[in-house]
C-alpha cells in the first residue's frame, strides 16, 4: 500500500481534466500497475467543479484520495488549485495552470475571486510550479489542447515512459488531432523542462 | 487482457463474456454507461432504450423465458419505477438468467435523496450481490446469471454512483455463447393468477432457505483473517475504504448481502473480539447481525448520510479505536493557507439553453408551477426561482391538477393561482403520457408547458422515443408530442419557440386564463446537440446603465464589470454588462430583455 503514488487534478467542467485522467490511469496500466480512477460524472459538465483522483501502485484499495494523501495535483485552474491545498501531502508537488475561469456568482458582481492565489501557494513550503497551458494552447491554435499540455508538464515528474505517454495520448484523443496533442504534450514537457525530478 | 474499466463498463464487459442477448435500460445517473458502453462495444447484444424502467424490466423478463440471458439497468430511483413487475417476478421465475443491475446514487451527487435498495431484496426474497470493484462488477454478472439459473429467480447486482463511475483494472475473458432455448412449449403458465399463487410463495420461501445455505459457501464471501481484536464485517467499495483505514484487522467481506450467511456471520464474531460494521446509508447488514444476537458496533458512531470515506471512516473508527488516528495522523502534515475567500461554483444552465427563457417567463408570471426531473431542475434557484415543486419523474403533472382541484374547493378565490406544469420530452415520454391522459379525463383545465429539447439532456444526451434514432444509432419511428396530445383530447396546444420571449409570454397568458387543458411545446434543440444553431455572440455598447435586468436570466455568458468613471470631479463607480464571446451562442434571449436596447447582434 504504502508504494502507491496518489495524483489529484481539479479544475473546472469542459477543460478536459476526464481525459487527461483517463490517459494518466492509462499509462499506469500499460506500466504493469494496478490502477484506479474516480471521480463524478453529472452535472460538471455544467460549469462545476471537477475532480479526478488517479492511484496507482502495485495494490490499489480506495479509489478516493484523503485530504493530505495527494503526492500530486494537476490543476487546470487557479481558485481549484487553492481549494485542492489541502489533499497534497508533506512532500507534495502542485502544478498550476494559472487560468482564471470566472464563476458567474463573481461575474454577476456578487462575488470577488480571490485575489494573490499563485503568492499565498508559493509561500507555502510545497514545490509549486505553475505552467501557462492556456496561451500554450491557443498559440498552438487550440484552447482545448490545455490538458494534453499539462499531461506533458505532469510527465516530467513521474517515472513513465514518454512513449507510452504518446501513445496513450493518440489512442485516447479524436483521431484527427492525435498528431497536434502529442505536439502540445511535449511543449508542456518543454515548458517545465526546469524542474525535472526524475 | 487487462483494461481500465468503469464499473458500468464492467457490468457491460461482464454481460459480453457471459453471453448475454439482451440488455435494457432507461438512461440516467449513475447505470448510463452499462448500456450505452453495450451498444457501441458489444454488437452481439441486443440493447435499448426503454421508455422507462419498468418497460426496461418487462422487456427483459420477457428476452429470459425464451432462454436467453438478459439484464436491465437501471438508475438511482430506476428500480422503484420498475417494482411492480420486480416484486411479483419471483414467484414467476426465469428461462435464462435474468439479472437487474441497479446503481444508487449514494452521496447525492446528481439526485435530490438517497435511498437503500438493499431493501428490496428483503421484500421480494430475491437475491442481492453487492461487488466492491470494477473487477467484482465484471465478475459478479456472470455469477448472478448462473444463480438466477440455479435456482429459477432473478438476481439483483447492487452498484453504487462510486462504484459505476470508479475505474478499475480488469481482467478481461473470450465471450461464451449462451443459445437460448426458445419459450418452452411446457404448458407452464408464466404469471401472477390464483391458486398457484398461493403455493409459489411457499415454493418462494424454500427457495430462499436454499440460496441462504449458498451464500453459506459461496466464494462471494470470504473471511480475510488478520488481527483478531478487531473483525469488520462490510462490503462494496466501504469495504475498500475500511482496508486502508484498518490494514492488519481481520475482515469478512461478503460479496452477496442477501441472504446473509448467518454460520459464517456467527464463525467470524465467535473469533474476534470486537465486530465493526462497515456500510453506507442504512444499517442494513447491522439490523440483521443484531438479530442473530452479536453486539456489533455500527451505525452509532458511521455515518447514516452520504458516501463514505477513508476520512470519515477514520473519525468514526477513532472513536473505538483510539489508536487509528494516532498511527494515521502522521501523513497528514497541513500547511497553513488562507483559503476563507473560496467561491462555489455552482452548476446552471449552459448558454443558449432552450430552457433558460421558459425559467425566466415563468418567474415573471403570477402563478404556480409544478417542476419535474431535467436540467429545468435548476430553475428551482436563484435568480429565476421558477418552479415551485420538484417530485419524481411525471409528478408535475398530476401534482398540478391536485392543486387546482384544492383550489377549485376554495371559498375565497383570491388565495388561487393558475397551476402550470413543467415537463421535458424524455420525462414526459418516461412517465407524463399517463398524468396527461388523467388530467385530460379528469377535465383539468391546467396548462402543461413541455420543455422539447429533442434529448435526455441531463444524463448526457441521450436519444428516446420521441428523437427518431435507437441507442443503436438506428433509425426509427419518432413519437409527436404534439399529435399526440391532440389525440388524447387536448384541443389548444401550441409550439412555441424557445427564444421567443414575447411570443412563450403571451402564449402562457391565454393558456392560464383558458377553461380548458392548454399543452405549450417549446421546442428549440438542447445546446449541447449538434443541431443547435450557434449564431454569433451578442454584443453590448456604451448606452448600458448597469441596471443588470438581463442578470434575470442567469446566463454564463453575461458579465459584469465594475467602472469607475469622474463625474464633474467626483469618483463614480457603475456596473456594465458585457458577454464572453468565447461562451455566447447568440441566443438573443438576452437582446429582448435590455430595457435599453443596448445589446444587440453584430451586424
Amino acid at each position: 500500500m504504502n508504494d502507491t503514488t496518489n495524483i489529484l487534478a481539479v479544475g473546472v467542467g469542459g477543460q478536459g481534466i476526464l481525459l487527461a485522467t483517463d490517459i494518466l490511469a492509462e499509462v499506469a496500466l500499460a506500466e504493469g500497475l494496478d490502477v484506479k480512477k474516480s471521480e463524478i460524472h453529472g452535472m460538471a459538465q455544467r460549469g462545476g467543479i471537477v475532480t479526478s483522483h488517479v492511484s496507482f501502485g502495485r495494490k490499489v484499495y480506495s479509489p478516493l484520495i484523503r485530504r493530505g494523501g495527494a503526492h500530486l495535483v494537476l490543476a487546470f485552474e487557479e481558485m481549484e488549485a487553492l481549494r485542492a491545498f489541502a489533499f497534497l501531502n508533506a512532500g507534495g508537488k502542485m502544478i498550476v495552470n494559472t487560468q482564471r475561469i470566472i464563476p458567474p456568482v463573481v461575474s454577476s458582481g456578487l462575488a470577488e475571486y480571490p485575489s494573490n492565489i499563485m503568492s499565498r501557494l508559493k509561500a507555502t513550503s510545497r514545490t509549486i510550479v505553475d505552467m501557462d497551458a492556456l496561451k500554450m494552447a491557443i498559440e498552438l491554435g487550440n484552447p482545448r489542447l490545455v490538458s494534453t499540455i499539462l499531461l506533458g508538464g505532469l510527465s516530467l515528474f513521474l517515472n513513465f515512459d514518454q512513449k507510452a505517454w504518446e501513445e496513450k495520448i493518440k489512442e485516447g484523443v479524436p483521431r484527427r488531432t492525435a498528431a497536434l496533442n502529442v505536439d502540445a504534450f511535449r511543449e508542456g514537457r518543454r515548458l517545465l523542462n526546469g524542474y525535472r525530478i526524475h | 487482457m487487462r483494461r481500465l474499466l468503469s464499473g458500468n463498463e464492467a457490468f457491460a464487459r461482464g454481460a459480453y463474456e457471459s453471453g448475454v442477448r439482451v440488455t435494457t435500460a432507461y438512461p440516467g445517473t449513475p447505470s448510463t454507461e452499462i448500456a450505452e458502453t453495450i451498444s457501441t462495444e458489444y454488437p452481439d447484444i441486443y440493447v435499448e432504450w426503454s421508455t422507462n424502467e419498468k418497460v426496461a424490466f418487462d422487456v427483459a423478463f420477457g428476452a429470459s423465458w425464451a432462454g436467453a440471458r438478459a439484464i436491465v439497468a437501471m438508475k438511482q430511483y430506476g428500480v422503484n419505477v420498475a417494482s411492480d413487475s420486480l416484486l411479483r417476478s419471483p414467484y414467476i421465475g426465469v428461462g435464462g438468467g435474468f439479472v437487474i443491475i441497479n446503481s444508487e446514487d449514494v452521496g447525492m451527487f446528481s439526485s435530490g435523496s438517497e435511498q437503500d435498495y438493499r431493501y428490496y431484496g428483503k421484500l421480494t426474497l430475491i437475491p442481492v450481490l453487492n461487488p466492491s470493484d470494477s473487477q467484482e462488477a465484471k465478475d459478479y454478472v456472470g455469477v448472478a446469471l448462473q444463480i438466477s439459473e440455479d435456482y429459477n429467480t432473478p438476481v439483483m447486482l447492487r452498484s453504487t454512483t462510486r462504484l459505476s463511475h470508479c475505474k478499475g483494472v480488469v481482467q478481461c475473458h473470450e465471450r461464451v455463447e449462451k443459445e437460448p432455448i426458445g419459450f418452452p412449449d411446457d404448458g407452464r403458465f408464466r404469471g401472477i393468477a390464483n391458486p398457484p399463487a398461493l403455493q409459489r410463495h411457499y415454493q418462494l420461501i424454500e427457495r430462499f432457505h436454499r440460496l441462504s445455505s449458498f451464500a453459506e459457501h459461496t466464494e462471494l464471501n470470504r473471511i480475510e483473517w488478520g488481527d483478531k481484536k478487531v473483525g469488520i464485517i462490510s462490503s462494496g467499495f466501504p469495504y475498500q475504504y475500511a482496508r486502508m483505514v484498518m490494514p492488519s484487522a481481520s475482515f469478512l467481506k461478503l460479496g452477496m448481502i442477501h441472504p446473509l450467511p448467518v454460520r459464517l456471520i456467527q464463525d467470524f464474531a465467535s473469533e474476534v473480539e470486537m465486530l465493526v460494521v462497515v456500510e453506507e446509508l442504512e444499517p442494513f447488514l447491522e439490523e440483521h447481525i443484531r438479530s442473530l444476537g452479536l453486539n456489533v458496533v455500527g451505525k452509532e458512531i458511521i455515518p447514516r448520510v452520504g458516501e463514505l470515506s477513508i476520512e470519515i471512516l477514520e473519525e468514526s473508527l477513532s472513536k473505538v479505536i483510539p489508536e487509528i488516528k494516532s498511527s494515521n495522523a502522521k501523513e497528514i502534515q497541513g500547511v497553513s493557507i488562507d483559503t476563507k475567500d473560496l467561491i462555489p461554483r455552482t452548476s446552471t444552465m449552459c448558454a443558449g439553453c432552450p430552457h433558460r427563457g421558459a425559467m425566466y417567463t415563468l418567474n415573471k408570471l403570477d402563478l404556480i408551477a409544478t417542476g419535474d426531473i431535467g436540467c429545468y431542475a435548476f430553475g428551482i434557484h436563484a435568480p429565476w426561482s421558477a418552479l415551485d415543486t420538484v417530485v419524481c419523474m411525471g409528478a408535475s403533472i398530476g401534482n398540478a391538477l391536485g392543486i387546482e382541484n384544492a383550489q377549485r374547493t376554495m371559498i375565497d378565490k383570491s388565495m388561487t393561482l393558475p397551476v402550470v406544469a413543467v415537463i421535458g420530452d424524455s420525462t414526459f415520454i418516461h412517465a407524463g403520457i399517463p398524468e396527461l391522459v388523467n388530467a385530460v379525463y379528469n377535465k383539468g383545465t391546467i396548462t402543461v408547458l413541455i420543455l422539447d429539447n429533442s434529448t435526455t439532456g441531463t444524463t448526457g444526451l441521450q436519444d428516446h422515443a420521441g428523437t427518431g434514432v435507437t441507442l443503436v444509432k438506428e433509425e426509427t419511428k419518432a413519437l409527436d408530442i404534439e399529435r399526440l396530445c391532440r389525440a388524447v383530447g387536448i384541443e389548444r396546444v401550441n409550439q412555441v419557440d424557445s427564444f421567443d420571449l414575447e411570443l412563450l409570454e403571451e402564449t402562457l397568458k391565454e393558456a392560464l386564463l383558458a377553461d380548458e387543458l392548454s399543452v405549450i411545446i417549446s421546442n428549440r434543440p438542447c445546446a449541447l446537440l449538434p443541431q443547435a444553431e450557434k449564431h454569433p455572440a451578442v454584443l453590448v455598447d456604451e448606452t448600458c446603465t448597469g441596471c443588470k435586468l438581463c442578470n434575470a436570466l442567469n446566463c454564463p455568458s453575461l458579465m459584469f464589470d465594475l467602472t469607475q468613471t469622474a463625474v464633474e470631479g467626483n469618483e463614480k463607480k457603475s456596473w456594465k454588462a458585457h458577454i464572453d464571446p468565447i461562451t455566447c451562442v447568440g441566443c438573443s434571449l438576452c437582446v429582448q430583455v435590455c430595457p435599453v436596447g443596448a445589446i444587440r447582434a453584430p451586424q
